[in-house]
């Protein structure tokens, strides 16, 4: 069964420039200019009726230019239509604009993006960090982050120290190999 | 019927004196009556309430008032991850609270970090707070809470508790 929403995709390809669009097990996903997204969001849930933002997130292609990607996925409520939209904003200029005006639940799905990733989002009301602790230097969820963390000083407000990892960091390693192969363990 | 014996006169124990150590008898109304203040964070937290509950019965051991209020509570029981974020505010409750205090980290998190290694989670409550108890257990089963608590106990009777309490005043004394 296919919930992709074939109208709304052509829609969308004659209102507005779309970079790319990828059809995967039903699903599409639409590349488009970071610039039009507020435009394209207000489309999407006015004439698309596309009401609900089911997620919004943050990707870091670390090594491409540009380097962090914004993912929306959307949802018709009627019809169970799904459409993901992506767009990609510059490591230089980190800015895209938010879409808290169209969708409320946007404001802290932004606020974690920002968080993690350092993508500014122009317009929101409230900006920010929901997860770390507001005056923390870095963003960690960037790829160059290390996974234990670096260390941070503000003076009577908090501190973060890299944590001790003694070889790992212990992930699963996604093969088909029997499961003592794959299980976390430190790994020379 | 049983017959119901007046309230007399025991020259046995003339007057119900009892003679002890000052220091004895503090640390043992103390130790007996330590309210906990519940910082539950995480998964240990329910094992925490597992413990105040009928079937292990923390009251056993005097310790069956979860104070909601650092102000009420005498040892800090630290149920669960401290992340970064969570460790101002626990910080905070733990100024908090009168003097004297205890602290028990219970479970690998809240002593170690536990599996948690990264970067937003704080690598055992005693780089903020002292603590007295360390509790292992992922999480502890509320049997090992309450060994914890049984050693507290223990340790709080070997505390100079006279001295604690006015260590200005005999400072001064010794001039």
């Amino acid at each position: 069964m296919s919930h992709s929403p074939k109208a709304a995709i052509s829609a969308l390809e004659s209102q507005f420039k779309i970079l790319s669009k990828v059809e995967f097990r039903g699903e599409t996903t639409l590349s488009v200019e970071p610039g039009a997204i507020a435009d394209i969001c207000l489309f999407c849930r006015d004439s698309l009726g596309f009401n609900f933002l089911t997620d919004l997130s943050g990707l870091d292609h670390f090594g491409e230019d540009p380097r962090f990607e914004v993912a929306y996925e959307l949802y018709n409520m009627e019809r169970g239509e799904w459409l993901r939209l992506k767009t990609r904003v510059s490591e230089d200029l980190p800015e895209i604009h938010s879409v808290t005006s169209v969708w409320p639940t946007a404001d802290w799905h932004e606020r974690e993006a920002f968080d993690m990733y350092g993508i500014r989002f122009t317009g929101h009301p409230d900006l920010r960090r929901i997860l770390m602790w507001e005056g923390y230097p870095f963003h960690p969820l960037r790829k160059d982050f290390p996974l234990g963390g670096k260390p941070s000083e503000m003076p009577d407000v908090a501190f973060s120290a890299a944590a001790p990892l003694e070889g790992g960091p212990f992930v699963t390693v996604p093969s088909t190999a029997t499961t003592k192969d794959r299980e976390p363990r430190a790994r020379g | 019927m049983a017959e119901i014996a007046p309230v007399t006169y025991d020259s046995k124990i003339e007057g119900n004196v009892v003679f002890t150590q000052l220091d004895a008898a503090m640390n043992w109304m103390r130790k007996n009556s330590l309210w906990p203040m519940p910082m539950g964070l995480a998964c240990c937290a329910i094992e925490l309430m597992a413990s105040a509950s009928a079937r292990f019965d923390i009251a056993r051991f005097g310790s069956e008032v979860m104070r909601f209020s650092p102000r009420q509570s005498d040892v800090m029981i630290v149920a669960g991850t401290v992340t970064y974020k969570m460790a101002l505010a626990v910080k905070r409750i733990w100024d908090q609270m009168p003097e004297p205090k205890w602290c028990i980290a219970m479970g690998a998190c809240a002593s170690s970090g536990g599996m948690y290694r990264s970067y937003s989670v704080l690598q055992g409550i005693d780089h903020l707070i002292p603590v007295d108890i360390y509790i292992s257990g992922c999480p502890p089963r509320p049997e090992a809470l309450i060994e914890g608590l049984l050693r507290l106990q223990r340790k709080i009777e070997k505390e100079p508790a006279l001295y604690n309490q006015k260590k200005a005043l005999f400072e001064d004394m010794a001039g």
